[in-house]
């Protein structure tokens, strides 16, 4: 039961993880915490479903939900992120104008996908199968697209971490998140750069939305509660950290799993926002948030 | 056409305030030239505008006859032109050896980045034992010399140093402008240098400028300057 409890937790924590990894990467190119994240999700997961219903193959539509989510993230840095902050840049309202603003993104792509999709429940169906593996009589609740849904995730996050470790374009994105204006005056384009971490956010939400969401059903708010606990997960990080990103996902979703079984479902939430509180007041950098003040 | 960094009437405004009033100046190809005055003179003003951090409201200003007004810093870097801002223009959160690397990311001869590095840690021999340390370990001096190592791996032809003493020791402040020195006879690189510390600029530069509430006061050789005994008082400070 312990065992079971645990890969289920892992297996919810590793998409917390991945929402999480979107929120940071997009935190630390703009200094925007974008709620729009879960409405990008959603949307790739969306075309990512509708590839699948049109060539019923799963491991096509994939890639290119992935890829769909990339793009996306990229055009709303373009389009409207960089408009919005070159408008607003002094000012209380300098500040806060973005972050209200991905709030009104997530709600326009909401409504985007009623109208072309309509507000029903769909099935986004991936040929692994949703039902536990078995061992001789016994069947544990952690399934083939559970251990996909690891897979997948522990691979994204391996990419990334040796993207931002091992080359020039990953050294050119820790230096623009850190110091901007440096990073600029040693010759890096700052702007190009950001947007290529609003792609990898992008990239990662569809990742998530695209891997989960054939465990259950997909709606234009199906990924709302993730966000949430991504979200959580990623303060528990210190926003600033991708190891804390993946960290603070795989703590929470591990935690929440065993909630559920020995506690009950309706105080999950619950705990999630107490632990949140928790840090916040205690650590307010979050637990692998760096100690240096850095330049916004 | 001029050659070298030819700046003509040239103000910057932040909101009603004038920083720099019609500043016009040249500086010779391979030539060091001070900028001289006290906080607030606009000097570094002057230094942000030309690295394209900030935009002025009049004038222009070319190297080697392009302008290079309304490009990104990042665009100038390409152009030859690198800014070292004040204090500790590195990124603490890096290693030593990825600060330098950022001076080489955009070239794409990396072997001369390879050999630009080798150079550039031959001249500051203290950062080579430091490669895999964070930068923010360093002492201000030796951050100052990542800095000044970085610049050079981009292949400068015009250095743009804002107050390279700021926060140091004397002695090192002796070091880094002896660096500064060396840079422009070994590579001929021209240098605008833009200081408080108004004697030890002086005494490595070609020419000094003195900016006094962002208007042009007196320009001349660093021997004309100090033997002027009304601007030792008002803005050498020696």
């Amino acid at each position: 039961m312990f065992i079971d409890t645990l890969l289920i937790g892992i297996s919810s924590g590793a998409i917390y993880s991945l929402m999480a990894l979107a929120l940071v990467l997009v935190w630390r190119s703009t200094r925007v915490v974008n709620f729009a994240q879960s409405g990008q999700a959603v949307l790739s997961t969306y075309i990512g479903y509708e590839i699948s219903v049109r060539t019923h193959n799963y491991w096509l539509s994939l890639p290119l939900a992935i890829l769909a989510g990339a793009i996306l993230g990229s055009l709303i840095d373009l389009l409207f992120m960089r408009l919005l902050i070159g408008r607003a840049k002094s000012g209380p309202i300098a500040e806060i104008a973005p972050v209200i603003a991905t709030l009104g993104l997530l709600g326009l792509i909401q409504s985007f996908i009623g109208l072309i999709w309509g507000n029903a429940f769909q099935q986004y169906a991936s040929p692994l199968s949703a039902k536990g593996f078995t061992f001789g009589s016994h069947t544990i609740p952690f399934s083939p697209q559970n251990l996909f849904i690891v897979i997948a995730s522990a691979a994204v996050m391996a990419i990334f971490g040796a993207i931002f470790k091992y080359t020039d374009l990953g050294l050119a994105l820790r230096a623009a998140s850190f110091q901007p204006e440096i990073a600029q005056l040693a010759g890096v384009r700052v702007s190009r750069v950001r947007n290529i971490g609003w792609a990898f956010a992008g990239a990662a939400g569809a990742v998530a939305g695209a891997v989960i969401t054939p465990t259950s059903t997909l709606s234009p708010n199906s990924l709302d509660l993730l966000f949430v606990s991504g979200f959580i997960a990623a303060v528990i990080g210190g926003l600033d950290s991708l190891v804390g990103a993946v960290v603070g996902g795989l703590v929470l979703g591990v935690g929440f799993a065993f909630i559920l079984q020995y506690i009950g479902g309706s105080v999950t939430f619950l705990v999630g926002f107490i632990i949140l509180m928790v840090v916040l007041l205690l650590r307010p950098r979050g637990i692998f948030g760096h100690k240096v003040n850095r330049h916004a | 056409m001029k050659l070298g960094l030819e700046v003509i009437d040239f103000s910057v405004e932040y909101g009603a305030i004038r920083a720099i009033q019609n500043l016009s100046l040249h500086v010779v190809p391979g030539e060091l030239v001070a900028v001289i005055g006290s906080n607030g003179s606009g000097k570094s003003t002057l230094i942000r505008a030309l690295s394209g951090l900030i935009t002025p409201s009049r004038g222009s200003a070319h190297w080697n006859g392009i302008s290079i007004l309304g490009k990104k810093p990042e665009e100038l870097v390409r152009q030859g032109i690198v800014h070292i801002s004040e204090g500790k223009s590195v990124i603490p959160e890096l290693t030593v050896a990825e600060n330098l690397a950022l001076g080489g990311l955009w070239r794409r001869d990396k072997l001369d980045v390879a050999i630009a590095t080798q150079e550039s840690l031959a001249i500051f021999p203290v950062l080579a034992s430091r490669l895999n340390q964070r930068a923010d370990t360093l002492s201000g001096g030796e951050r100052q010399m990542l800095a000044i190592a970085r610049a050079l791996i981009s292949r400068p032809q015009l250095l743009l140093l804002d107050e390279p003493s700021l926060g140091l020791a004397p002695l090192i402040i002796e070091q880094i402008f002896v660096a500064i020195s060396h840079l422009q006879n070994q590579f001929g690189l021209t240098v605008l240098l833009v200081e408080q510390n108004a004697m030890s600029a002086l005494k490595i530069a070609d020419r000094g400028l003195i900016l006094n509430l962002g208007e042009l006061v007196k320009t001349g050789t660093p021997a004309e300057l100090i033997a002027d005994p009304q601007l030792r008082a008002a803005y050498l400070g020696f």
